[in-house]
């Protein structure tokens, strides 16, 4: 059952709205050089900080669509009728958003690294830390969107939700991308697994309270 | 637990108001409850309690699976009408009675309809077509008659009886007297 709920939002989302995070991440990749100008080494240097801004800003887009259609439309109801309990509906939906939501994001920042002129190396770590911290991003939308589905200003208010819970993953992350720092990098997979361990759990919690 | 379903004492309490208390009811196999009153007294809370979607405020509820049609229609608007329905119908392992499903509300000619493109009367013999696949033993129906023209309601009640006399129940909440015969009634009062 968890399978086809799975398949259901990889399909919904790849009708549409998964393009839009990785087209937004590369917009913001974009103007990065137009505001603090084309100096090489000063790109170099913010380069890794600017994209790990830009994953987190993307990641607060899906927010509207991941909970709510489902709720208003009755389909959290259908899903607990068959005795689908409110975690593995939150499990499913963490992992079908993170399906599309991760690998397009990983591509994004491959593209993003070059636009700001990124080398080798620190491109490597770049992509390392978006990697760890794709998962983490994707079930904390999932949880704030459960917390937030059915109240007016959701979007705005998953945003202030959303960005505060993932500070530890933007120090520690962007950290690990710009420095190579190895304890960063072992800090930020630390954090990725611990709000990946919980998510389901605080989702779940959410969608339960929801039907009432 | 003797029944496909049964309220025992249940008080139902919602938005600090309570809409219910002391109701107690049973439903054999073959039974049909009609749920009638006016609006805003509970009657499809009652059928929420009864899926287990909502607590019961006091009592207990017992219910064999249920299959629900509400006001949500719970069907992906981009999808064909059968690929939406065969979504529900493959997580309950039915997928095998789904066309005939389909058939007995007369939609058996819509299958590759885009769900967005139907008629507020074919929708509603969609989410009727849902609950019939299902084959759950119990049915929850809430306002069935909304929308559906008369052979939609001719069609309702050939489908009603086929299910109980399969030895399974219904539980339907409605304005309009429901079509066919046999229905014990449970008035909500305000």
């Amino acid at each position: 059952m968890i399978g086809a709920v799975i398949g259901r939002e990889v399909r919904r989302a790849l009708g549409g709205a998964a393009w839009l995070p990785p087209v937004f991440f590369l917009l913001v990749a974009t103007v990065v050089p137009f505001a603090v100008g084309p100096d090489e080494r000063l790109l170099e240097r913010i380069g890794a900080g600017a994209l790990w801004v830009a994953a987190l800003t993307a990641a607060l887009l899906p927010i509207e669509r991941l909970v709510e259609p489902d709720r208003a439309d009755g389909v959290l109801d259908q899903l607990s009728l068959r005795g689908m309990r409110a975690e593995e509906i939150a499990l499913a939906k963490i992992v079908g958003h993170w399906l599309t939501f991760g690998p397009l994001l990983l591509l994004a920042s491959l593209l993003g690294a070059a636009l700001l002129g990124l080398d080798g190396q620190a491109l490597g770590r770049t992509l390392l830390t978006v990697a760890v911290g794709t998962p983490a991003l994707a079930a904390l939308a999932v949880a704030v969107a459960s917390l937030t589905a059915g109240l007016r200003g959701s979007a705005a208010l998953g945003g202030l939700l959303l960005l505060p819970l993932a500070v530890p993953l933007l120090i520690f992350g962007a950290s690990a991308a710009g420095s190579g720092e190895p304890g960063a990098l072992k800090l930020e997979a630390a954090v990725a697994l611990f709000i990946l361990l919980g998510a389901p759990f605080v989702s779940g919690a959410a969608l339960r309270a929801l039907r009432s | 637990m003797s029944g496909l379903l049964r309220f025992e004492d249940v008080a139902c309490w919602r938005g600090g108001r309570l809409l219910f208390e002391g109701l107690s009811l049973t439903l054999q196999p073959g039974e049909a409850l009609w749920v009638r009153g006016p609006n805003g007294v509970g009657k499809s809370s009652l059928l929420r309690l009864a899926a287990g979607l909502l607590a019961p405020a006091a009592g207990a509820v017992q219910a064999a699976p249920a299959a629900l049609a509400d006001d949500a229609l719970a069907l992906d608007r981009e999808l064909p009408l059968e690929a939406a329905l065969g979504f529900w119908a493959g997580l309950d392992a039915r997928s095998e009675g789904l066309p005939d499903a389909m058939a007995a509300v007369g939609l058996q000619h819509l299958n590759a309809v885009p769900v967005r493109m139907l008629s507020t009367g074919q929708l509603r013999r969609a989410r009727l077509a849902r609950v019939v696949a299902s084959r759950a033993p119990l049915w929850l129906l809430d306002e069935p008659l909304n929308g559906l023209d008369e052979a939609g309601a001719e069609q309702l009640e050939a489908v009603l009886d086929r299910h109980r006399q399969d030895g399974r129940a219904v539980l339907a909440a409605s304005h309009a007297p429901l079509p066919g015969t046999g229905w014990r009634t449970l008035e909500l009062a305000g």
